[in-house]
């Protein structure tokens, strides 16, 4: 039959009955949507880039993302997507990932690559630091002229996430304010 | 939003201000365009011919930061002209109440101004209050006093003529608009107003936001399908990461996070907690002390008890301003250590760029975790510096992208909805809450080991996320719904529930002020039951036709699709618009039917048990007349900090409560157009999440700076010529783009021009551009601080380096 991706979606139910009666799929142009995705493992995700929330399908295979699109399904978007939703499939496959630790050392003018191990203790130890050297217990209110305990570590600023999951923010808020920080802010402030 | 997105099917006629949807969120327009089909107006109101203008059937052009004078302008030809829905103001709204004798406005300014201290005494705007203790009101509207004639007379100043001199619309286009969407007045008609960053990005951007309120409310549509204050939020899950408090004045689900005075929980508490005298109003925020608890018992499991505050001690408190504009500015003066930034971009997302990445640079530590470099990460080699010269330690942490880990986002409606890991992340790539995780542990080793300053908020924090490799975020998401923390029998009217120790909260009524039950974020707790995860539903069903799609994810409130439904129906319970019945009362079967409703008690009428519609607030009836904002209980337009324009409505220029800072100027001679900053389809804020994606790349591969065909004339600019921006922050160069979307404005007899570009580039990435934040002030709104990046004054010249 040999016909185009295009043809088929155009043709519609014709084309699709005419594959069922023809009983003769292999002989289909392998773009047409269902053969094309057949035997991938199939999950399905939101849209990371605006808030609409629309729906997608992503195909794998071989722990590869092959192919995503609009999950028809989906009530909000019902399989149609914008550019940007179009283009996840570059995120997971893209070169300029970063898929190594990197590290800037003070006054250097080039990045090293590091191991996670090295650098999430040197982060903690860091972030141990800073709270250590600019933890207030107490702060004066010049209105009354009284001291309160505040309990607060001002050496710190945490920023994020309004790309990250519910569960990620959520522990992100209560490790942030474990750490005593009060500077803790976002996007939604911009 | 109040609403969501498919339910912009069901307007009659639909308002766009200061957002674009079309370009936007471009798959928002489907449900837009069916609401066309069925005979729906929408009416584009855009400082620029959009995207959405192209479609619309009204558009009128508003310079930008006049939005008050565009929206007062909307409220008082309805007021007028009698086109209000008025038993929803009687009933719903505090349009009865009386106003204390103390509140005065004149000439631009409300009454209690410390000149000084730039704030106004809020105290000096309550209500009169009767011996009852409650608010005294007029059903009739007609004491002077009354919050109706109070408005009434207050927006008398706005009439058509002396907006459309501010606004710079053309009167006709104006009086399109004032038909067309008051026309909704009717309580057959659904209007909706949709708004974005055009809205907020202002120093009186809350008020902004209260305009378009206050016009829903006056026209009755709050509450109704196809009607709302819907925000388009820019990102995925901005909505999720501000419902988890990742803001400094709160905690997650909304609480406030504690400020200094409030000492112990009980002063948090009585602080926070807001009381009525009337029976009749839910006052939802009563629940505070259960969520508070809750949540310290999320965060300090069975170290916080009814002995030890729960631990409340462990708590920051803050005394002062933390917003993102301070903090840089803190930042600036060399007093910080340490940021990390989990995908976020302040070297090109915030205003005066410059001045920002000049900060970073004063940190001794920055911690990025991101998908691909961005200007942050690499603000140390960027252009025009000698990395030498700047000694701040960088950690660039690779993070996995959303198909790469499992977890909820929230969406602009308000959805909750689960996502696969499709792959494992790329390389050595993590989850930020596998490395949110792991900072975690490894503090806490270092403090257990070593102590330090107060270790124990961070060595009794009850962190248990199972035993793999990665925490269980499944785990993560059962705590953050809420669970007992022991056997419990309650009684719920009829019923006797019994839960068992570990049981998952059923929703939020349930919580417990006594430690008895766990929430990590009240607002979410009905998201993962004893039925499992409520978030990755898939069940499309659609009984009532109006698009709830109850059963697909699962939205907060309990599952509530439409906030303040009860607004829909009148105080018997019966629907306003019978066409389209979010809620109605089935007398017969004595329960509601529909959406789940604004909580279970019968309508309003009810003697013993209704309640007024709007649950959040002490009084129960929206506020037409606020008592809490920090520049007045009515909006007033000013004139942007930066403005080309003498404000017309009073001798008052600018929000008198903003402080302006010295990087601003309305020097005309050297700033003469006015310059604005928006999104592109293709791209996606900073551009960190695009610029790197090839088809995008191909699509919009340069920054680009817009300007009208006139001004391009005048200034010898041709198209794809380079230009350069200047403003008192600084300077851009970029290629032109000369459109006809742009159009001078009249500002009181003079035509000033406009200039508009994307604030989507920076030096990093695959295509790069100069960052139109570079230009922006930091000057923002007086109640949240977000940055007047819509509205400041520029210079451009043909000219500058070659492409």
């Amino acid at each position: 039959m040999g016909i185009s991706r295009r043809q088929f979606l155009q043709g519609g139910a014709l084309a699709g009955a005419a594959l069922a009666l023809s009983g003769k799929p292999g002989e289909a142009s392998v773009d047409a949507p269902d053969l094309r995705t057949k035997g991938l493992k199939v999950t399905t995700t939101i849209c990371p880039f605006c808030s609409v929330g629309c729906g997608l399908i992503v195909h794998t295979k071989d722990g590869k993302v092959v192919n995503t699109e609009g999950d028809p399904q989906h009530p909000i978007n019902q399989g149609a997507l914008c550019p940007k939703g179009g283009a996840l499939f570059q995120i997971a496959n893209n070169e300029h990932r970063l898929q190594k630790v990197k590290y800037r050392a003070p006054g250097s003018d080039k990045w090293e690559e590091k191991s996670w191990d090295w650098a999430l203790d040197r982060i903690a130890q860091r972030m141990k630091e800073t709270r250590d050297k600019t933890f207030k217990k107490t702060e004066l209110n010049k209105k009354d002229k009284k001291e309160y305990v505040v309990n607060r570590t001002d050496g710190m600023a945490f920023f994020g996430g309004a790309g990250l999951d519910n569960e990620e923010c959520y522990l992100w808020s209560k490790f942030g304010r474990a750490m005593g920080v009060g500077q803790l802010e976002h996007q939604a402030r911009l | 939003m109040t609403n969501h997105w498919i339910d912009l099917k069901n307007s009659d006629a639909i308002l766009a201000i200061g957002c674009n949807p079309a370009e936007n969120h471009p798959i928002s327009f489907k449900w837009i365009e069916e609401a066309m089909d069925k005979g729906a107006t929408l009416i584009s109101v855009d400082p620029r011919f959009t995207r959405t203008s192209s479609k619309s059937n009204i558009y009128a052009q508003i310079r930008p930061g006049t939005d008050i004078a565009f929206l007062g302008g909307l409220m008082n030809y309805a007021l007028q002209n009698n086109l209000i829905h008025e038993e929803y103001v009687r009933e719903y709204t505090n349009a009865t109440f009386i106003v204390g004798e103390q509140f005065d406005f004149e000439d631009g300014m409300f009454c209690s101004f410390d000149d000084q201290e730039k704030t106004y005494d809020l105290k000096s705007w309550a209500y009169a209050t009767g011996g009852d203790g409650k608010p005294m009101r007029d059903m009739s509207m007609k004491n002077p006093k009354c919050v109706y004639q109070l408005m009434k007379k207050h927006y008398k100043r706005y009439d058509v003529d002396t907006v459309c001199a501010i606004t710079g619309t053309k009167k006709e286009d104006y009086l399109k608009v004032a038909k067309a969407f008051c026309s909704t007045g009717r309580s057959d008609k659904a209007g909706t107003i949709l708004y974005a960053m055009g809205i907020t990005q202002s120093t009186h951007g809350s008020q902004n936001v209260r305009a378009v309120a206050l016009l829903q409310m006056l026209l009755g549509n709050i509450g109704i399908a196809g009607g709302g204050v819907n925000a388009l939020r820019g990102e995925s899950n901005v909505q999720g990461s501000t419902d988890y408090g990742l803001l400094f004045h709160t905690l997650p689900g909304y609480l406030k996070s504690p400020e200094f005075d409030n000492v112990d929980l009980k002063s948090y508490n009585e602080k926070w907690t807001p009381t009525t005298k009337d029976p009749k109003s839910a006052n939802w925020w009563g629940n505070t002390p259960k969520y508070t608890v809750s949540l310290l018992k999320a965060w300090y499991g069975d170290n916080a008890t009814a002995e030890n505050d729960f631990c409340y001690d462990y708590l920051p408190k803050r005394m002062g301003n933390y917003s993102f504009v301070k903090v840089m500015e803190k930042m600036g003066r060399g007093e910080l250590d340490g940021l990390v930034c989990m995908g976020m971009n302040p070297a090109a997302g915030g205003p005066d760029s410059n001045s920002s990445r000049e900060a970073l640079g004063k940190l001794k530590w920055l911690v990025t975790v991101d998908l691909w470099e961005t200007e942050t990460s690499i603000f140390w080699k960027r252009p025009g510096v000698n990395p030498k010269d700047i000694q701040t330690e960088v950690f660039m942490l690779p993070a996995a992208s959303s198909i790469e880990k499992e977890g909820s986002i929230s969406n602009s409606g308000r959805w909750a909805q689960w996502r696969y890991a499709a792959i494992h992340p790329v390389g050595d790539a993590r989850s930020d809450l596998h490395i949110i995780d792991e900072f975690y542990k490894r503090v806490k080793s270092l403090y257990v080991k070593q102590g330090g300053a107060f270790p124990e908020p961070i060595t009794k924090l009850a962190w248990s996320y199972g035993n793999g490799h990665e925490p269980d975020v499944h785990l993560v998401a059962k705590e953050i719904n809420g669970y007992f923390t022991k056997d419990m029998t309650i009684v719920d009217k009829d019923k006797t529930l019994e839960f068992k120790k570990g049981d998952q909260v059923p929703m939020f009524k349930y919580l417990q002020a006594d430690g008895s039950t766990v929430c990590g974020c009240w607002i979410y707790s009905g998201s993962y039951t004893k039925e499992g995860n409520q978030m990755a539903r898939r069940d499309a069903s659609d009984p009532t036709g109006l698009g709830l799609f109850s059963k697909w994810s699962w939205c907060w409130p309990v599952n509530r699709r439409v906030l303040y439904n009860r607004a829909s129906v009148n105080p018997a319970g019966a629907p306003f618009n019978t066409k389209r019945p979010i809620i109605a009362w089935d007398s017969l079967e004595k329960k509601w039917k529909g959406d789940v409703p604004d909580g279970p008690w019968p309508p309003m009428k009810d003697d013993k048990e209704g309640k007024y519609p709007f649950i959040m607030l002490p009084e129960g009836h929206g506020r037409l007349y606020a008592l809490d904002m920090k520049d007045g209980p009515f909006p007033e337009h000013y004139e942007p900090v930066e403005s080309p324009a003498r404000n017309l409505l009073s001798k008052v220029q600018s929000n008198p409560v903003v402080k302006v800072p010295k990087n601003v100027s309305s020097d005309t001679g050297r700033f003469p157009y006015i310059g604005t900053t928006y999104r592109v389809t293709e791209h996606w804020q900073t551009g960190a999440m695009t610029r790197s994606l090839p088809w995008l790349v191909e699509l919009v591969p340069d920054m680009f700076v817009e300007l009208s065909v006139s001004l391009a004339k005048e200034k010898g600019i041709k198209q794809g010529d380079q230009v350069k921006v200047t403003t008192e922050r600084g300077s851009i160069q970029a290629r032109a783009l000369v459109t006809s979307r742009l159009k001078p404005f009249n500002v009181q007899g003079k035509m000033i021009e406009q200039v508009g570009m994307p604030w989507h580039f920076g030096y990093a990435g695959l295509a790069t551009g100069d960052s139109g934040n570079v230009l922006t002030p930091t000057v923002g709104c007086a109640n949240t601080g977000i940055p007047e990046y819509k509205a400041f004054l520029c210079n451009i010249e043909k000219g500058g380096k070659a492409a």
